[in-house]
């Protein structure tokens, strides 16, 4: 009850801010400068560096709109978002785009008033054991201590999980990931869940990463992606398509570093639409038709990002799973460029 | 004949006192086991610290200082203490200190930074101790515009037209109040002022922008965090609120019904919620009320949603002070002769104020630990905000202890210091003979 009434307050805002502003697309263009509501530090998707800079994978969309949009991957402001502010920073109009790991589910996307325009990140909720507990598998977690974050739906997906499977589970509440990791470490608790890309950077960094394992249950679905009002269906076009372009650039097999060369020499009409050398792409987004190329040249496409924050190059060491191509047996799949 | 002596003529030696009334015993005997409950409690007390003790010397004996990244801390500690052994990797202070500090501050313009801070204590100097020349005091009025300029940066000409303003307010204030009274002529002033910075402020700036250019460079909001967030927000909500606070505790006590209930409003309501929620609407909710497209620095909503908080509570603390006064104080001032404002400032306010000295320090230092809070609104607060950017990074992920134990150090020497000052502060201004 209480929640829907927030609910209910944060879309009516959004109805309001929505109405005030004309357009989005006129508004960054104006600015000359994209306003990305970010995450305030998770690693390897967002976070400032030493120097202050913004890096990561999420980022990286933001770099690819803004290049898109302004011709420069550099004109973009990131505003930090907690998990509380991030939604209604969004509807009141404080940041354009919402590139926050944040999950695509049916009521954000409906009573939030919320556009998810694509999935740049598939994630799932997993476990973490050390091997000799003497488990291979999330089921026989039964009477297990679990190292949980409260608030979450991480807590609300445990719950389901266990009460499905008929197991029982002690709870040890944590605050954030750094006191998980480190109640975990400290042998607080037999197993710590939360997404699995965030098990994989905490596995990492654990001073005995080889005597831990992460279970292979995924007991949750967590698409991630980029984030618009309602209202505004062109400015969610611009961010979706700079997204796809990079997703369809790793399909055609168009790199940062290939990209002249591609398209002086290729004869792939896909691959010429998607460069902007036939057809009249961006036009029809109220862009010019070199916006995808300049997305892609920001960071690279989709693998080159994704190999350059978390990859298994990185410490991080995330493999593709449901990242890859559609053509690797993974989900990333961008509609035809047509 | 022998007189039989039943006086004795020489004295014994004195022995020395019995081993349990003096020295240590006696000490430990009066301090330590003076009962059965104190015993116990003392045996508890010694072996909670051995404990203690033990589980954290080897941790901070086996600290390293030289590494570039948390795997690099264990390995060395590895390698002088044995694989078992662990150790606190100090390192990341030694490598993102910077940050804990001065957030994302351009490096380059870090002296901006350590002027600021220096001239923090010559503007607080003649506030502080009045052994120091009363005209220093203008200097301190300046500090604030001139702080400001020196950490947001741009043309010093915006800095120039608020403080002309100020002299606007303060002339037509001196000017009026012999004839209009205190309230009168400082609403005049402040309508003045106000119209001179909506409508004159910005043209005057830019006209000698162009005839003088003198700017230093522009830092953008995001780029403050660590203690220089924390800072400038406790510092500013500080200054700001005292006087406020002050204000509202003499609106509380007045005999006019609209000032009196309005206070009273402010104070209830602000008192009532907690300080998250106001956070959250310097972070949210203002947004909506403003014209879209207007972004109004977040630092300065918060800034001032944290004063309003604090001065409610800084009222309430001086009205304590005001209620401890002896009704004679007041008669005494009206049977002077003395107006309202002169009464106040002459002869309740400050008794008031020294009776209040430490729960308005309390509130101080309550008021600038909660700057920590500025995490849920997205700001990079030395505790949680920085400590996860610092965390977020691959080389140091997993630390821990570290980061909490060096900001916790920090803000107990900012802490400390502004109690024994508040100390001292008291002894000297003790009249009462006991």
């Amino acid at each position: 009850m209480k929640k829907s009434v927030f609910f209910g307050s944060v879309a009516l805002a959004a109805l309001v801010a929505g109405a005030a502003s004309a357009s989005t697309l006129d508004d960054v263009k104006a600015r000359g400068q994209l306003i990305c509501g970010s995450n305030p530090g998770l690693t390897g998707f967002a976070a400032p560096d030493a120097n202050g800079v913004y890096q990561g994978f999420d980022v990286a969309v933001c770099k690819a709109v803004a290049a898109a949009v302004l011709g420069d991957p550099m004109k973009v402001k990131y505003v930090p978002l907690t998990g509380e502010t991030r939604f209604t920073a969004l509807a009141s109009g404080e940041v354009d785009v919402l590139v926050r790991n944040s999950t695509w589910t049916f009521s954000r996307d409906t009573e939030l008033a919320l556009d998810f325009v694509a999935v740049n990140y598939y994630d799932g909720q997993g476990f973490m054991v050390n091997k000799s507990l003497g488990v291979s598998s999330a089921k026989e977690l039964d009477g297990a201590t679990i190292c949980v974050q409260t608030g979450t739906t991480t807590e609300m997906n445990l719950a389901d999980f266990f009460k499905a499977n008929n197991m029982t589970y002690t709870p040890v509440n944590i605050a954030d990931d750094a006191e998980g990791q480190q109640k975990f470490a400290a042998g607080a608790c037999d197993s710590y869940t939360t997404d699995a890309s965030g098990l994989a950077s905490s596995r990492a960094t654990l001073p005995n990463a080889a005597d831990i394992v992460i279970l292979p249950e995924i007991i949750s679905k967590e698409p991630l992606g980029p984030v618009v009002r309602h209202g505004d269906n062109n400015w969610g076009d611009i961010v979706r398509w700079s997204f796809y372009a990079l997703v369809a650039a790793e399909e055609y097999g168009v790199t940062k570093a290939n990209l002249e060369e591609v398209a002086a020499t290729t004869q792939n009409p896909e691959i010429r639409r998607l460069l902007g050398l036939e057809g009249d792409m961006g036009k029809k987004i109220g862009l010019d038709n070199d916006f995808a190329k300049r997305a892609i040249l920001a960071s690279g496409n989709y693998g080159e990002v994704f190999e350059a924050n978390i990859g298994a190059s990185t410490s991080i060491g995330l493999a593709r799973g449901l990242n890859a191509q559609w053509t690797q047996g993974g989900l990333m799949y961008a509609p035809p460029f047509r | 004949m022998s007189e039989t002596s039943f006086v004795r003529t020489e004295m014994l030696a004195p022995k020395p006192a019995p081993v349990s009334q003096v020295g240590a015993i006696k000490w430990m005997r009066e301090n330590l086991f003076s009962g059965p409950l104190n015993t116990a409690l003392t045996i508890l007390g010694v072996l909670a610290t051995v404990w203690l003790v033990q589980a954290a010397a080897p941790w901070l004996l086996h600290g390293v200082w030289n590494a570039n990244s948390l795997s690099e801390c264990r390995a060395i500690i590895a390698a002088a203490h044995g694989p078992e052994a662990t150790g606190a990797c100090w390192a990341v202070i030694r490598v993102r200190w910077n940050q804990f500090l001065f957030g994302f501050y351009p490096v380059d313009q870090y002296w901006r930074l350590f002027v600021t801070f220096a001239g923090l204590f010559l503007a607080l100097a003649p506030v502080l101790f009045d052994a120091l020349p009363r005209k220093l005091l203008w200097g301190a009025l300046l500090y604030p515009l001139v702080a400001f300029w020196l950490l947001w940066g741009g043309p010093i000409w915006g800095p120039v037209a608020v403080l002309a303003g100020f002299v606007i307010l303060g002339l037509l204030f001196t000017a009026l109040a012999p004839k209009l009274g205190v309230p009168v002529s400082a609403g005049v002033g402040l309508v003045a002022a106000a119209l001179f910075w909506l409508y004159a402020a910005a043209p005057i700036e830019a006209a000698l922008q162009s005839a003088l250019p003198f700017a230093l460079s522009e830092v953008d909001s995001d780029q403050f965090g660590g203690f220089l967030l924390a800072l400038v927000i406790g510092v500013s909500a500080i200054v700001l609120s005292l006087p406020l606070g002050i204000l509202l505790a003499l609106g509380r006590q007045s005999d006019m019904l609209i000032v009196k209930s309005l206070s009273v409003g402010v104070i209830e309501f602000v008192r009532g919620v907690p300080l998250i929620t106001l956070l959250f609407t310097a972070s949210l909710l203002l947004q909506y009320f403003l014209p879209p497209g207007t972004s109004f620095d977040l630092i300065l909503r918060v800034v001032i949603l944290v004063t309003l908080f604090a001065a409610a509570y800084i009222a309430e603390v001086i009205r304590g002070g005001l209620a401890a006064l002896p009704r004679g104080q007041y008669e005494a001032a009206d049977a002077l002769g003395l107006d309202y404002w002169q009464a106040q400032r002459l002869i309740i306010m400050p008794q008031a104020l020294k009776i209040s000295i430490p729960g308005i320090v309390s509130s101080f230092i309550g008021l600038f630990k909660d700057t920590t809070l500025v995490a849920f609104v997205g700001l990079f607060d030395p505790l949680k905000g920085i400590s996860n950017v610092v965390r977020s990074d691959m080389a140091w992920k997993g630390t821990y202890w570290e980061p909490y134990i060096f900001v916790a150090v920090i803000f107990f020497l900012f802490n400390f210091s502004m109690s024994r000052y508040s100390m001292y502060l008291e002894r000297k201004l003790k009249r009462d003979h006991r």
